[in-house]
């Protein structure tokens, strides 16, 4: 199984001699080791001691036994995009030792576990032997534990090595195991015992240092499904329904807990519902029959499970009626790789299902507005009664991020055009789908509201404004105008970009997780190059009218995107006028792991003729 | 024409003083003599002579015929024609939504017994009250005349295509997956239909009932199992069903020792006249053992086959509070700042 992936991209120059606060360390393990807490610890470490990190987890689509590869980023001037070079190798797979360590860069270090012998490999990189069993043998007794607790040893040999504060690394273990006190010893003996072997027998050999900053403080460490959860709770979802699917699973898992904890009315019962139904198909559904009846209601998903809801997307769209789907994206087509990240339904997304259908879909570029989008999701989807796509991707859904808190979502929920049995006995009538706002959004009744005018008919098949069934031409194309014209009210109620403009000609977009990479590559573009650069990041779709004047306003406007396609693109030259469109080019990264800076600012002056 | 009399008799009302009239749904598009109609004039005397209140129903349906039927009954409920096969999905969602809502959903046999296979049989095991309607006439009448998958072994297409495949038994199906009513019967036995029905209503679980509705187009003729001869000839059914809603008062004239009555939720009672000596219709293995047996010898058996009125709903499993999610207060579904305080610090 060709899981040997080289994770690890030659560096461009040499290593600098001393790096303080501005390296990776990348852990290779074995799914299913339990090596995820030593690396939560390792990362969580340093996020203590006031240092930008983040961490990217690359696992296989597998329960145990394949290769994992963790990278934590440490940086001091909060860059947090992934990073090509490796600085310190922790190599502990023997299936993926010897090509890890052969694709380091010269000047790299390697831990490694003794047996694997891997010093011999090459002489232009550090190494560390480590005999992992003998230390773990000697703190934990019971040979059944040794497996888990043998990869704490080599936290604390890396923070030995690296500086990190002992006093940092134990509260970090006691986080990690909460309240299991005897846990929380085994484990911090283990890194006691990596710690001191490391102290007392190796050399030096690597040019990683941490010294304490304050760029930390008060932030928080949270992963992209989780803070979606979180969102959704408190943008007053009561109705969740979903079919397991990487990498979204872990999104209403967290929100189940979270529901449970803190959704429990006084009377003990459940003030929400939450279903796991037999398909993506029966999900999307039910989130649909629970907008119709006016509840705030939601599923998660990812790109096999979007192309099964093709059909009922296209039926919420036309028949209008709100819902809230996440879509947290993985590499396609079909099963592509399940487990890595893409923006690759980025066009598929927009016009779900068959005839003419236009999705609003908003895109988070951190687990910020992961929380933040939740609650604009539910309001979009109420205002504009049609299913609104939330387009998360797994680097940001099952990554850990640090992040400032969650701002506590202060504005009223509102539900939209929805008329009450008073408002039916003033107007006495109402009709489903008339515009009567010219904004292209119809009134709506709830079923149970007691009034004989109340009712209506949903249907998927042609209708007029009283939603009655219909095939009159006139009918359908009035229906679907104001549908259009429906889509353009959104234009002006999506959140807006974040534009930084006025430096350069030369205009960037992107959007979600690629954000990362750009805020450093226009650095080292502006670094290394003296090339200025502005950025329009996007949030949504439809584009709104900065977009435009974005393109208007630049000579050459580059879109980076992370798949094959450019499927951002593809949608903006649908937007724009035609003498906009020569200057349009485009980047494109889409090997499934989280796009970097390097390769960015690579291609850009490329493209640029530098 | 008739001349205008001077004065109306009464209009006849129910116990919440609406008339039949207001029970009605729009002109039926169904052929003529389509068994399809003859279930929605049936579901319009159940709900009125129940005294439903037309604004508490929600009507539910996918694609094909039958699925239309919810235009023809109840103008005053809200109603939702879905996709083909997965009208379950959405009629979960809207009564997970609105728990106080009566959900009645119209089915056909193509659109339950193939494409909708999934969204039944999950919605048969999950329990949630609601009446699911199979108008079965073992052909797809929209898509004009192929077989579907209840249509018998050996049954004819007017065509003079034989069917070769064995039929899915709707019925059995629904009580080994876990529907706690589960009955059969045919369009033109009114008061069979009637009587089911409001028992249905009464039910507070996932209600199925398969009913035989000859399609007078494509599936009416010699050979086909579905004809209204065939139904009059070959209806066999397991018992004389009577219902005594709970805001009755009446005794019935059934016979002491040949009656098995069971007490619905609301304390309606149904009463069922044995014409089989031993049939229990709450012994599960029992009903589809008699399916079975029926199968084998070319019946239709008709009539209640199984009925559980102590099986938690899905309402019941999950632990649900009793007022319509869908319109609880802010104050009830946003937890306080305190809240989002708290974890923030366990983050940090």
């Amino acid at each position: 199984m060709a899981t040997d992936v080289v994770v690890q991209q030659q560096r461009q120059g040499p290593p600098p001699a001393k790096a303080v606060n501005d390296w990776s360390i990348q852990v290779a393990t074995v799914n299913g080791s339990g090596s995820q807490s030593a690396n939560m610890v390792l990362l969580r470490s340093i996020f203590q001691m006031g240092i930008p990190v983040s961490g990217k987890n690359l696992f296989p689509s597998n329960i145990a036994g394949l290769p994992t590869w963790f990278t934590i980023r440490a940086n001091k001037d909060g860059y947090i995009a992934r990073k090509k070079e490796v600085d310190f190798l922790i190599a502990m797979n023997p299936e993926t030792a010897v090509e890890d360590v052969k694709s380091l860069d010269p000047g790299a270090a390697v831990l490694y576990d003794e047996p694997l012998n891997l010093s011999a490999i090459r002489n232009d990189v550090g190494f560390y032997s480590v005999p992992f069993d003998k230390l773990t043998a000697a703190v934990c007794p019971e040979a059944k534990l040794r497996k888990l607790v043998k990869n704490m040893v080599y936290v604390g040999v890396a923070a030995q090595l690296i500086g990190i504060d002992m006093g940092q690394v134990e509260k970090a273990v006691r986080k990690q195991f909460k309240k299991k006190q005897k846990a929380a010893d085994l484990n911090f003996a283990a890194v006691k015992a990596g710690y001191d072997y490391a102290a007392s027998s190796l050399k030096k050999a690597d040019h990683c240092y941490v010294e304490p900053m304050n760029a930390t403080q008060g932030k928080i460490i949270i992963d992209g499904n989780a803070a979606a959860a979180l969102g959704s709770m408190f943008a007053g979802c009561t109705v969740v329904t979903w079919y397991p699917i990487t990498p979204s699973s872990s999104l209403v898992e967290q929100m189940i807990d979270y529901m449970k904890h803190y959704r429990i009315g006084a009377d003990g019962k459940a003030t929400f519902a939450i279903v796991q139904a037999e398909d993506e198909l029966a999900a999307i559904g039910m989130v649909l029959g629970a907008g119709w009846s006016g509840a705030r209601s939601m599923t998660a998903t990812s790109g096999p499970g979007i192309s099964l809801m093709a059909e009922f997307a296209g039926l919420g769209y036309y028949a209008e009626v709100p819902g809230v789907i996440w879509n947290i994206q993985r590499t396609g087509p079909s099963t592509g790789l399940p487990t890595r990240t893409m923006q690759g339904d980025i066009l598929s997304t927009a016009v779900l299902s068959h005839g003419d259908t236009k999705h609003i879909m908003l895109i988070p570029n951190s687990v910020a507005e992961c929380f933040d989008m939740a609650f604009d999701a539910f309001e979009l989807a109420e205002h504009f009664q049609t299913p609104v796509f939330v387009m998360s991707d797994l680097d940001l859904g099952m990554n850990n991020w640090m992040s400032d808190p969650f701002k506590y979502p202060d504005r009223p929920i509102k539900r939209g055009k929805v008329l009450s049995k008073a408002d039916l006995e003033k107007l006495g009538s109402f009709a489903r789908y008339k515009d009567v706002d010219g904004d292209g959004i119809g009134y709506r009744t709830l079923p149970g509201t007691e009034h004989p005018a109340a009712s209506y008919f949903t249907r998927g098949s042609g209708h007029n404004e009283k939603a009655q069934y219909s095939e009159r031409p006139d009918d359908y194309q009035n229906n679907m105008d104001r549908l259009a014209k429906k889509f353009e009210t959104a234009r002006s109620h999506v959140p807006k970009p974040d534009v930084d403009t006025g430096k350069s000609k030369i205009g960037i977009i992107a959007y979600g997780t690629s954000h990362w990479a750009i805020v450093e590559s226009r650095d080292q573009l502006r670094k290394e190059y003296k090339l200025e650069t502005d950025y329009l990041r996007l949030k949504a779709y439809p584009f709104t009218r900065e977009v435009h004047d974005f393109v208007k306003n630049h000579d050459r406007v580059y879109l980076v995107e992370q798949n094959r396609d450019a499927q951002m693109l593809d949608l903006l030259k649908l937007d724009l006028s035609v003498d906009q469109l020569h200057k349009l080019r485009s980047i494109r990264h889409y090997n499934g792991l989280p796009l970097d800076a390097r390769s960015v600012t690579d291609e850009l002056v490329t493209q640029e003729g530098k | 024409m008739a001349s205008t009399p001077t004065s109306q008799p009464p209009v006849k009302t129910n116990r919440i003083g609406l008339s039949v009239m207001e029970y009605k749904g729009g002109k039926t598009t169904l052929c003529a003599g389509c068994g399809h109609n003859a279930i929605s004039e049936r579901v319009i005397d159940a709900m009125y002579e129940m005294g439903v209140q037309p604004e508490r129903v929600a009507k539910f349906s996918g694609i094909g015929c039958s699925s239309k039927s919810p235009a023809y009954f109840l103008s005053r409920s809200h109603s939702f024609n879905a996709v083909h096969g997965r009208m379950p999905s959405i009629a979960t969602g809207a009564l997970l939504a609105n728990r106080t809502l009566v959900g009645i959903g119209v089915s056909g046999d193509g659109d339950s017994a193939s494409i909708g296979m999934g969204q039944f049989v999950h919605l048969m095991r999950r329990n949630l009250p609601m009446i699911y309607i199979i108008e079965d006439n073992g052909v797809y009448g929209l898509t004009k005349g192929q077989f579907s998958a209840t249509a018998d072994l050996g049954s004819k297409l007017k065509t003079g295509v034989i069917n070769d495949l064995p039929p899915i038994d709707t019925c059995a199906m629904a009580i080994e997956l876990g529907a706690t009513m589960v009955g059969r019967s045919f369009s033109g036995d009114k008061k069979q239909v009637l009587t089911l029905l409001k028992a249905a209503i009464a039910h507070k679980g996932t209600v199925m009932l398969d009913i035989i509705s000859p399609c007078v187009t494509f599936n009416d003729h010699e050979g086909s199992t579905k004809s209204y001869k065939y139904m009059k000839d070959h209806d066999e059914p397991l018992h004389d069903v009577n219902f005594v809603p709970q805001f009755e008062d009446i005794t019935v004239d059934y016979e002491p020792g040949s009656t098995t009555e069971v007490t619905m939720h609301d304390g309606s009672r149904l009463l069922l006249r044995k014409l089989e000596e031993d049939y229990d219709p709450t012994n599960r293995i029992e009903a589809v053992k008699r399916l079975m047996q029926a199968h084998d010898k070319g019946e239709v058996l008709t009539g209640l086959f199984y009925i559980n009125t102590k099986a938690p709903s899905f309402l019941e499993m999950l632990h649900m509070t009793e007022k319509p999610l869908a319109t609880l207060p802010e104050s009830v579904t946003k937890p306080p700042k305190s809240v989002l305080d708290e974890v923030m610090e366990s983050l940090k």
